[in-house]
């Protein structure tokens, strides 16, 4: 939102509405002529990609919202009945759970491709933080959003987790018994939880306008990391990158319809299909995928206190990237020692992911605390002392350059236009 | 390239064919996408598996009435005796405050005669959804000036064939589709 | 290092690590982790990409349901009704309304404020073998019966990350059956020496909470009439009734891979033009 738009309002009405709120200006500078590098290449699909994620997870979880009851006795039959005797209403819970682990594989996607091109490097600071914040409401919003149907998994986890901020020292128990709204997750939980899963997706919202808006103000990175220094370097964001997200938005719903229609359990626990029994705990408790990480490096520090500490700085950390992060040049295209790191550190955290699934035993808890170690390494050594020792290879003048550069001749590319 | 520049003269090119084919399968998708989200809303297996239901009315003997739970609604069945029938057929049809039969089992337009109220073949059977026209209360049986039923609420008052005749109801009460599938089970809806 | 030998290397990490935790598995006469053998995966006809129900077997998991488990295990969730669906077993209106006044189905209260038993209709899920959870329990040493209804999908063992990581790309979804045929064919094989097998319950190595479960072995050959000619053995019940249990856990089984079919082949459809539209947009432009 950088001055007045260049929208010229064609029909009468159009300008009867842009004179009183000026919406269709807005929509025209933020999403048709505005000015975006011509070499953004599909890791820039996601931020897309998650906009509609966002929308299809409100959108299905409004009409589910319409069946579910959420009540401890009559939770999970209300999902069943949504299941089996709802029109569509398999079709719609299959698209909500599975849209949850998809929404979480494009947010990874999205950070990562952050953390390698230096999304968040001067001048995209708050745009890079707004992102951390959408990131804790969406683990919040999913994990309250797992403990509704109410199987032996919801209630279980819900236990485990609630049951951290009683770590806190003085005011822990009081606090959990406050989150509990009695003495052990129960009916009171579920309700209250319900309530915040339906609110929280459009607080996410909200961040995210705020998180369009930072990006807009200086304008979208890119694979080189150099700024934008003419006219030359963009182009308008209609037709071009309209075209581009929907075309990679199709191939991620190829992906959605793979996981809904054939295999709509898999990244589920056959646990939860089991009614919560607060008498029984199951063998092993295991959050969903998404959590896995973070819930490896919870379980490998032996304090409870500490370990509760650990899991919240793991995600705290992130706030401090822009400033950890030493280096002058942005993209890791151009910082050959820093790329090394930035792949080991994606094998370390899928390593805790899968780490997180297994049991607290052996040799998984001596491999959880390396990779627990290596991942705060990572941020608070690894990226200030690369950023001063590394020699990065010499960044092209600009975008169009590096375009021209890999497109070939100049005359070729003069002849495209 | 420089030749799909060409396009001013008004023919759709094979860019526009492009374009205009990705549009249209945009809004089928887009229309498929929606149809489940609407369809939801509409009754469930649950609820249309209660959509009709059977009433076992061997136990309801002449002069003797039964509510059944049908489709949310109560649903007066009936076992008229031989006076509320005459008393019935005796009223003119220009006497009624709707002469119009308000029947699913016969055509719309049928008159409210008490053939066209009661079962066809067992005119002492009388079936209707016991519902007020006026504003939904329902109706109290045996009661009121025509022996048939008053309605408490706003005072409407319906004949022993549930055709209203005073009050502020517009309609006669209801009669759903329903049929004789022995002769002791009736099935309704 | 190159990204290639990187991931080579997560997957040797978690490859040899994942026998290493294994090797701290304790001796055969105290088991820990289980099931103790893991379950063989079976053919079934719903599985896969064009996988649907096989009508003549549903039908005769539900009699080896109705005369055999239906005695100690309910199936609350399904409805009579729910026989007569599409890609179900196919049971006509007719007989779904036979079949389901064949059931006593508690109701009330009544006008004298009791409650009754009455025949069962359509629209009537199964009635429960017991009141309540507590009576169930009472019944059988403590431990009450499961509910069937979704038994097919509450039930998976654990298959390693190399196979989980197959199993995304074959489409498995059948740990649930496989582990019921495996359980309900388990039961005559020799505990390990030194195992000793409480009593009042059943050595079964299948079994996902223990080495022997309070259910005794519920199938005998020739237990069930098949009007069909089917091979009226264990193994046959045991695999009819885990497709039936399937169906119980997701009727819609079939409806949902037909849709999907038709929503791949839109979205491939829709993505060619979406590609192909891209491509023609970028055209002149130098990226």
């Amino acid at each position: 939102m950088d001055g007045h738009s260049t929208y010229q309002p064609k029909s009468a009405a159009a300008r009867w509405l842009e004179s009183r709120l000026p919406v269709l200006g807005l929509v025209h500078s933020s999403f048709i002529v505005y000015p975006t590098p011509r070499n953004l290449n599909y890791w820039w699909n996601f931020g897309a990609i998650l906009t509609f994620m966002l929308a299809a997870q409100i959108v299905t979880g409004i009409v589910l919202a319409m069946h579910y009851t959420p009540e401890a006795t009559l939770a999970l039959n209300s999902t069943e009945a949504i299941m089996r005797d709802v029109n569509y209403g398999w079709l719609l819970r299959y698209l909500h759970s599975n849209g949850a682990s998809l929404f979480f594989f494009a947010v990874y996607i999205h950070i990562f491709r952050g953390l390698y091109y230096g999304s968040y490097k001067e001048p995209r600071e708050v745009l890079w933080i707004l992102g951390v914040i959408i990131l804790l409401l969406m683990i919040a919003t999913a994990f309250m959003g797992y403990v509704l149907p109410w199987g032996q998994m919801s209630f279980w986890a819900a236990t485990v987790i609630t049951n951290l901020f009683s770590a806190i020292p003085l005011v822990g128990r009081a606090i959990t018994t406050w989150l509990w709204g009695g003495f052990a997750v129960d009916n009171p939980t579920l309700n209250r939880f319900y309530s915040l899963h339906y609110l929280l997706p459009f607080m996410i919202a909200g961040v995210v306008v705020l998180h369009i808006w930072a990006l807009h103000v200086p304008g979208n990175g890119n694979p080189t990391g150099v700024p934008v220094k003419s006219k030359q370097d963009t182009v308008p964001f209609h037709p071009y990158y309209t075209v581009k997200d929907f075309f990679g938005l199709v191939v991620f719903l190829v992906l959605f319809a793979w996981v809904v229609f054939w295999i709509p359990n898999f990244m589920g626990h056959a646990d939860n299909y089991i009614p919560a029994n607060p008498l029984k705990t199951p063998a092993h408790i295991v959050p969903e995928w998404y959590f896995l990480p973070f819930y490896a490096i919870l379980r490998s520090i032996p304090d409870k206190l500490l370990g509760v500490i650990a899991l919240f700085a793991a995600i705290a950390v992130l706030v401090f990237v822009p400033w950890l992060d030493t280096s002058r040049v942005r993209s890791a295209t151009y910082r050959p020692l820093y790329r090394q790191f930035f792949w080991i550190f994606v094998v370390v955290a899928i390593l805790l992911g899968y780490l997180g699934s297994q049991p607290p035993e052996g040799v998984y808890v001596v491999l959880s605390r390396i990779c627990t170690a290596y991942y705060f390494i990572h941020f608070l050594i690894i990226l200030p002392v690369i950023g001063l020792i590394e020699r990065p290879k010499p960044l092209p003048a600009s975008i169009t350059e590096s375009v021209l550069a890999k497109v070939g001749t100049p005359a070729a590319a003069a002849a495209k236009g | 390239m420089a030749t799909s520049d060409t396009a001013d003269h008004g023919e759709p090119t094979r860019r526009d064919f492009l374009y205009i084919a990705t549009g249209a399968v945009t809004a089928v998708g887009t229309a498929l996408v929606a149809w489940p989200i609407v369809d939801q809303m509409n009754p469930d297996a649950a609820a249309l598996a209660l959509a009709t239901i059977e009433v076992d009315i061997a136990s309801v003997t002449p002069g003797m009435s039964l509510t059944v739970k049908w489709r949310g609604k109560p649903v007066f069945i009936r076992n008229r005796t031989p006076e509320e029938i005459e008393a019935a057929k005796a009223v003119p049809l220009s006497e009624l405050k709707d002469p119009v039969a308000r029947n699913e089992n016969v055509p719309a337009t049928a008159n409210a005669t008490d053939a066209n109220r009661a079962a066809k073949d067992k005119e002492n059977w009388l079936v209707m959804v016991g519902i007020c026209t006026h504003l939904g209360c329902v109706p109290l049986g045996q009661q009121g000036d025509y022996g048939g039923w008053f309605c408490p609420c706003h005072g409407s008052q319906y004949d022993t064939a549930g055709r209203i005749r005073k009050g502020p109801a517009p309609e006669n009460l209801a009669i759903p589709k329903y049929a004789f599938i022995s002769d002791t089970v009736l099935r309704i809806g | 290092m190159t990204r290639v030998r990187l991931f080579l290397a997560l997957a040797f990490a978690i490859g040899a690590v994942t026998p290493l935790a294994a090797e701290e598995a304790p001796a055969a006469a105290n088991p820990t982790s289980f099931p103790l053998k893991e379950p063989e995966p079976q053919r079934w006809p719903f599985a896969g990409f064009f996988g649907r129900y096989d009508q003549a077997q549903l039908q005769r998991g539900f009699q080896v349901y109705k005369e055999v488990c239906s005695n100690c295990h309910s199936l609350k969730l399904v409805a009579f009704r729910h026989l007569a669906e599409e890609g179900g077993p196919g049971f006509t209106e007719e007989q779904v309304k036979a079949l389901a006044a064949t059931y006593k189905v508690p109701d009330g209260p009544n006008d004298a404020g009791d409650m009754f038993e009455r025949p069962g209709r359509p629209s009537d899920h199964f009635p429960s073998p017991f009141p309540n959870e507590q009576a169930a329990a009472a019944a059988y040493n403590g431990a009450a019966p499961p509910d069937l209804s979704l038994m097919a999908k509450a039930r998976a063992a654990e298959r390693g990350p190399l196979l989980t990581i197959l199993d995304f790309f074959t489409q498995y979804q059948e740990a649930g059956p496989d582990y019921i045929h495996a359980l309900l064919t388990g039961f005559n094989e020799t505990p390990p020496p030194g195992l000793k097998v409480p009593d009042g319950t059943y050595y079964n190595p299948y079994f996902l909470a223990a080495p022997s479960i309070a259910m005794p072995p519920p199938l005998t050959d020739g237990q069930v009439n098949y009007a069909d000619g089917s091979p009226q053995t264990v193994d046959q019940y045991a695999r009819d009734v885990a497709a039936f249990l399937m169906w119980a856990a997701e009727p819609h089984l079939v409806a949902r891979k037909r849709v999907g079919f038709e929503v791949l082949i839109f979205l491939l459809v829709f993505g060619g033009l979406m590609y192909l539209t891209k491509r023609k947009v970028w055209s002149n432009v130098a990226h």
